[in-house]
């Protein structure tokens, strides 16, 4: 493939130190990655995906090796770079989402474009809606994180890793918590954003989920074990129209 | 991220959390208001005490009998429980240097009479120096004179109390009143001088030439002696006391050293100034009390949403908020929290205090250095335990900032 790399990963290892003991979250990941590369990450429970996650997305530092995006070693960047990096380059969706409490969605959602020096004030408003409106939940801009599902809260959470149109989105199990229908319809959201050029990388239990990427790598005990191409990845636009609406039919007994 | 929109931020986390900023402030508000009315009133009882030493008159220095001593058994048999004399009155006039003024004060109580009206009153029996040592100037009519004194006039002026109370809308000026049946005129008014520092009334008060009142109004046995000074100067006080004291000492040999005594206002603005110390102490006290509790207050509120507020630190850097930028919205918040809550609750001291000063009569002294105290106290804690999470988390790895517990 013709496109330049985007992540060049040697060597990673993360350890935490719990007292005494010594939990080795990562033992050492060789990884690169492409721009415009759709990555899904997958493992059982405490592999280490969020810890690796958390590495690409420069919240954290590692214990050893290097990390370098766009052909920058993260390790040589200061604090201001790194904010810079994580306010414009990536989009960051958490597995427990984060959102500011007693605060809007639609506020959430234009809390990166607070700290950005790029978008006007009077934009924002604007493009939050818009990257709400590009996960289905428009209607709930008004709504605090407490009146809304567990699902709406992961999509608000979605809509601010997106809002600032970053290069590079990563997403930590961005439909554990919906349904299959909405499920899809991420993955739908996330292929439409992938086919834009954009790099995206999820982490997903979900062998359903996986399908819907191009290159599917898998952890255990901090390491990577398997990685594979998908070279036919499912549409998920077209199973979207196979799938029945909730709401439009009742459900079966079964 | 400039200010402008930093500010912006601060003030929307305010409004949006509304519990924790009314908490907040309200522990300022508690802080200040409690320690602007404890210092008022300490401040204004302590201003009512200098204000009735002032009242005194301009350094005076009394000698009194002491009457305790007189119960010797053998000058009382002599007839008299005085030991001041007239003369004592004289020799201090004629040799003690820095004495401006000197005059014998006899004090008596009689009933006073004026057509129907009755009233017990306080009858003294002065020179003219008196007013000057006691700064009494005229409501209204005139004083007497030396010429009185000497002649021993029946005249007197009264005071204010005993004016509304012989005559009630009647111009007292050129009346006569009788004094345990004696017929006197009256010169005139005495202008208002308020309680004294021992809380007595000093406008309930009869004052005539002592000539006059230890001839008509006086036996020899009942004249106790009270010879009133004044001092050329504040700093000469102490100088002249002690002459006196060696004079009298003299003229007195063969008695007890001390059956007088001599004392100032100094003296006694000394007195009542540790005790109105020892209340605004008190009250400080108090007042400090409320602000440490005020403080605590903050302090608790503020750090149990720490937590919280360590989350969102963790949340606005993640996506992309800078150190700085976290730093100096929490601390806008603090200050603009601090500000405000600092206004409200000078507001409310000061009100406080004045309801304090109007309903119950208590006289209120609201000083400068009692609201910046306040203000200045209460800012600063709240403004440390605004900035404190802050630093906190802006200092934790964001991970650990985010997850956070
Ligand atoms: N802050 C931490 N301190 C100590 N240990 C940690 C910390 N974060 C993660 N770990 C440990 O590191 C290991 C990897 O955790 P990680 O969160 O990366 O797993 P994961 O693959 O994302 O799991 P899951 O699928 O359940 O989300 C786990 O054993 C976990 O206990
Ligand atoms: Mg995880």
């Amino acid at each position: 493939m013709a496109a330049k790399t985007l992540i060049s990963v040697r060597g990673l290892t993360k350890t935490y130190q719990m007292g005494e003991v010594q939990v080795h979250a990562l033992r050492g990941i060789d990884l690169d990655i492409r721009e415009g590369e759709f990555i899904a990450i997958m493992g059982a429970s405490g592999s280490g995906k969020t810890t690796f996650m958390n590495l690409l997305g420069c919240l954290d530092h590692p214990s050893s090796g290097s990390y370098s995006l766009d052909g920058v070693d993260v390790h040589s960047m200061d604090d201001a770079e790194l904010t810079r990096v994580r306010n414009q380059k990536i989009g960051y969706v958490f597995q427990s989402f984060y959102l500011l409490p007693r605060t809007t969605a639609l506020e959430n959602v234009e809390l990166p474009l607070l700290y950005s020096k790029k978008v006007l004030p009077k934009d924002r408003h604007a493009m939050a809606l818009n990257a709400l409106g590009a996960v289905g939940l428009d209607e709930r801009a008004k709504h605090f994180p407490n009146q809304l599902s567990g699902g709406q809260q992961q999509r608000v959470a979605i809509a601010r890793a997106i809002v600032n149109d970053p290069v590079f989105l990563l997403a930590d199990e961005p439909t554990g918590n919906l349904d299959t229908r909405t499920s899809v319809e991420v993955m739908g959201f996330f292929q439409k954003f992938h086919a834009q050029g954009k790099t995206v990388v999820l982490v997903t239990h979900e062998f359903d989920i996986s399908q819907y990427t191009e290159r599917i790598i898998t952890f255990r005990d901090g390491r990577i074990i398997s990685d594979v191409a998908n070279p036919n990845p499912r549409n998920a636009a077209e199973d979207l129209k196979k799938l029945p609406r909730l709401d439009d039919e009742p459900l079966e007994a079964s | 991220m400039s200010i402008i929109g930093i500010i912006r931020i601060a003030l929307k986390s305010l409004t949006r959390n509304k519990t924790r900023t009314f908490l907040t402030m309200l522990g300022i508000i508690i802080g200040v208001a409690a320690v602007i009315t404890m210092l008022a009133i300490g401040e204004g009882a302590k201003k009512v005490v200098d204000d009735q030493i002032s009242s005194m008159g301009t350094n005076v220095i009394m000698v009194t009998s002491n009457f305790t001593n007189t119960q010797n058994t053998a000058r009382q048999a002599a007839g008299s429980g005085n030991t001041l004399e007239e003369e004592d009155v004289d020799a201090i006039r004629n040799s003690v240097d820095g004495v401006l003024f000197t005059s014998p004060v006899y004090n008596t109580f009689g009933q006073l009479k004026y057509g129907n009206s009755n009233w017990r009153g306080r009858v003294m029996g002065v020179d003219v120096d008196y007013f000057q040592i006691r700064d009494l100037s005229m409501e209204s009519g005139d004083t007497f004179y030396a010429s009185d004194v000497e002649s021993g006039t029946k005249v007197c002026v009264i005071g204010k109390t005993v004016a509304d109370n012989l005559f009630a809308g009647i111009d007292p000026v050129g009346k006569v009143i009788r004094i345990r049946n004696i017929p006197f005129t009256v010169r005139g008014v005495l202008r208002s001088k308020g309680a004294s520092a021992s809380g007595m009334d000093q406008d309930d008060i009869v004052l005539a030439p002592f000539t006059t009142t230890s001839t008509r109004l006086m036996g020899h046995r009942w004249r106790f002696l009270t010879i009133f000074v004044s001092a050329e100067s504040k700093e000469r006080i102490p100088l002249v006391q002690e002459d006196i004291l060696n004079l009298l000492q003299n003229r007195h040999r063969g008695t007890t050293a001390d059956d007088f005594s001599v004392s100032s206002q100094t003296d006694i603005a000394e007195a009542a100034s540790t005790v109105s110390d020892t209340m605004t102490i008190l009250l400080a006290s108090i007042a400090g009390i409320s602000l440490l509790v005020g403080g605590i207050g903050i302090m608790n509120i503020m750090l149990v949403s720490v937590t919280e507020r360590i989350k969102e630190i963790g949340i606005r850097m993640a996506v992309g908020a800078g150190k700085r930028d976290v730093l100096l919205q929490f601390i806008i918040e603090a200050v603009t929290i601090s500000i405000f809550g600092g206004l409200i609750g000078i507001l409310l001291g000061v009100t406080a205090a004045e309801l304090l000063g109007k309903y119950m009569e208590w006289s209120i002294n609201i000083t400068a250095w009692s609201v910046f105290l306040s203000v200045g106290f209460s800012m600063l804690i709240g403004i440390f335990f605004g900035w404190y999470p802050a630093r906190k988390a802006a200092n934790l790895n964001l991970i650990d900032a985010l997850r956070y517990e």
